[in-house]
């Protein structure tokens, strides 16, 4: 009966009646605690991820019952359908400004706020503050900030007589103000280095100093390798998040959810899941939806498998290589 | 997931410790200038909305801008809580977050138990099954689990914003619990179960009393995730009374009030941040563990 290395304790072969009672026990509440969970993993993410794929594969709007469309989403997504490829390529550009940038600045940031200079602690609150504020708030202030005429951003550049962009109105600056935003909140990915960054030993360094190194030096031969596996971890959330952001353009974009024609100027700023969530909640093309939801899946465990596998070259572990 | 677990345990320890640069004079004076200006760039949209918060209608489209508006209208304020459904949003967000934070909290907390704590047949499985949803990007379940509320009717109400929250309150809590739970020594447990404690009584006397920061870190973020939340009230309520208050920000920037709010729409920005900033500097040890245990937004 032993399938699994846990499910037979050792005891058990004695079967006395206390050892019966309490393996019986063990089994009982362990899973009526566990039960919610269970329950969980069937029902709302077990169940709904076959759902997800059987959807992809028919034509489903609600209303009706699915129909077996065979892969006909994935052929239209792929040859037909323009706004697929242009949220596609808004999102990827998206991707590469913002992940190396929150990488590099919140790296910097993180080395700043590790100084020992006095009220560091305030600091840290200041540059901490912007990723708790909720993103719709986030989104109608930088709406507003980033507004050409009357905006924050554009009054010292008018002031100076440089030229003042439509930030948010201008295709061409869409997606760089929308980075701009994620860097304004980039408290995260710095406090998970500022952690990375106290916990390197400080006898490294003390060693590089003995032997006579640089400050630029110990940054690249201490600091980068000891917070390399902080710093992958920062790369993959980085994937995850930005191949899936949506509130935040949806609440610039689409004020007051007024779903009219265009994301942005130009489509500028369609990003996937915004395609995504029109498909599915404003056009109710649930299995068209689905299509792109396993796309999108098949992207970021791609890439995701692609940075683990390329973390081997540049990623320092203490104990050995990970995943050996 | 050993090594995100030993960075949280380093931050707890000592706020700063190992500074590598040299702290020469020169270096001092760089790294504060850099910090004050960084910090002040940082700073200024929060300035920029607390003076666009209290300007008149004729203040706001105005430039250069006034920093501080003459005369400060603070009935700005009055008029969001008073005229508009401001008091009604609250109060639809508070139910949804009060039920959801609630069961979060008790049902990981049950199961993470049962995972860090008894033994049966087939936890380890589903352990790891629970866990490799994490990796799993919302969309892929978003339209099957619309789907199941839509069939129970249940669109236009709050319970599939609730309901779900009850189901094991999501993989990471369980993870954060469960490693939790297995720091603390099982002879604590040891008496009680030789005096034929139930597992529920061990967690109740036992677990619980000695895992309040854990179960802090939890509720904070599950306040937040629900006080933030944007898609899945965005989903399940179209009708204007069911609004939360993210859905009512947004709401305001439409076109039904036939007029510009960007004032009232600012007031209401700074009325819905202010609760979880003063939460951040109320409980910023808990924040900072369970960020740096997480690396997720809440």
């Amino acid at each position: 009966m032993s399938v699994l290395s846990f499910s037979a304790p050792t005891e058990s072969s004695h079967s006395a009646p206390f050892y019966r009672r309490r393996r019986f026990q063990q089994n009982f509440y362990g899973w009526l605690f566990a039960l919610p969970a269970i329950l969980g993993l069937v029902c709302f993410s077990a169940g709904p991820v076959l759902a997800s794929f059987y959807f992809s594969l028919t034509d489903y709007s609600v209303v009706k019952p699915p129909s077996f469309v065979g892969l006909q989403n994935f052929v239209d997504l792929l040859t037909s359908d323009g706004l697929f490829r242009q949220s596609l390529w808004i999102t990827t550009y998206y991707s590469l400004l913002a992940i190396p940038l929150s990488l590099i600045i919140g790296l910097l940031i993180a080395i700043l706020l590790n100084q020992r200079v006095r009220g560091v602690a305030i600091y840290r609150a200041i540059w901490y503050l912007p990723t708790i504020v909720p993103i719709v708030a986030t989104a109608t202030l930088w709406r507003w900030i980033l507004n050409s005429e009357f905006g924050l951003v554009n009054w010292p550049l008018k002031t100076l007589g440089l030229p003042a962009p439509g930030w948010l109105t201008d295709p061409a600056w869409t997606i760089p103000s929308l980075v701009l935003i994620h860097l304004w909140a980039i408290g995260n990915a710095m406090l998970i280095n500022l952690a990375g960054l106290q916990g390197v030993p400080v006898q490294l360094y003390e060693a590089a100093s003995i032997d006579g190194a640089t400050s630029w030096t110990k940054f690249w031969h201490v600091t980068i390798p000891m917070l390399s596996p902080v710093l992958f971890f920062n790369l993959v959330l980085g994937i995850i998040e930005s191949f899936q952001v949506f509130t935040i353009v949806y609440v610039i974009f689409t004020p007051g959810g007024t779903s009219s024609g265009t994301a942005g100027p130009a489509n500028a700023a369609l990003f996937y899941v915004l395609y995504l969530y029109r498909n599915a909640f404003e056009y109710f093309k649930m299995g068209y939806a689905s299509a792109m939801a396993w796309i999108l899946f098949l992207i970021i465990v791609a890439l995701t498998w692609l940075a683990f596998r390329l973390q081997g070259r540049w990623v320092y572990y203490e104990g050995g290589k990970i995943g050996e | 997931m050993e090594r995100v677990s030993t960075i949280a345990g380093v931050r707890t320890k000592s706020a700063v410790r190992a500074s590598p640069t040299s702290q020469s004079r020169s270096g001092q004076v760089l790294a504060y200038v850099l910090l004050s200006l960084g910090g002040l760039v940082m700073f200024m949209p929060f300035v920029w909305l607390l003076s666009s918060s209290v300007k008149g209608p004729n203040q706001v489209f105005v430039f250069p801008p006034e920093w501080i508006p003459n005369p400060i209208h603070w009935d700005n304020y009055a008029y969001v809580v008073q005229e508009l459904p401001f008091l009604l949003y609250l109060q639809n967000t508070m139910i949804i977050t009060v039920g959801a934070v609630t069961g979060q909290v008790l049902t990981s907390m049950i199961s993470a138990y049962s995972f860090a704590r008894l033994r049966w047949w087939g936890r380890d499985v589903i352990f790891a099954l629970i866990l490799s949803t994490l990796m799993l990007p919302y969309v892929v379940t978003l339209i099957p689990i619309y789907v199941i509320f839509t069939r129970l009717h249940w669109i236009n109400t709050f319970l599939p914003l609730i309901v779900p929250t009850w189901f094991g309150g999501g993989a990471f809590n369980i993870f954060l619990l469960r490693q939790f739970f297995l720091t603390i020594p099982r002879e604590l447990e040891e008496a009680a179960i030789v005096d034929g404690a139930q597992p529920w009584t061990l967690l109740r006397q036992i677990i619980v009393p000695l895992s309040k920061p854990a179960l802090a870190v939890v509720a904070i973020f599950s306040f937040l995730h629900q006080w933030n939340d944007f898609l899945g009230p965005l989903i399940y309520l179209n009708k204007a009374q069911l609004r939360t208050l993210a859905l009512g920000v947004n709401a305001l920037q439409g076109l039904e009030w036939g007029r510009d709010m960007t004032q009232y729409i600012m007031a209401i920005s700074v009325l819905i941040t202010a609760p979880v900033i003063i939460l951040f500097f109320v409980a910023q040890r808990s924040f900072i563990e369970g960020i740096v245990l997480t690396g997720l937004r809440g």
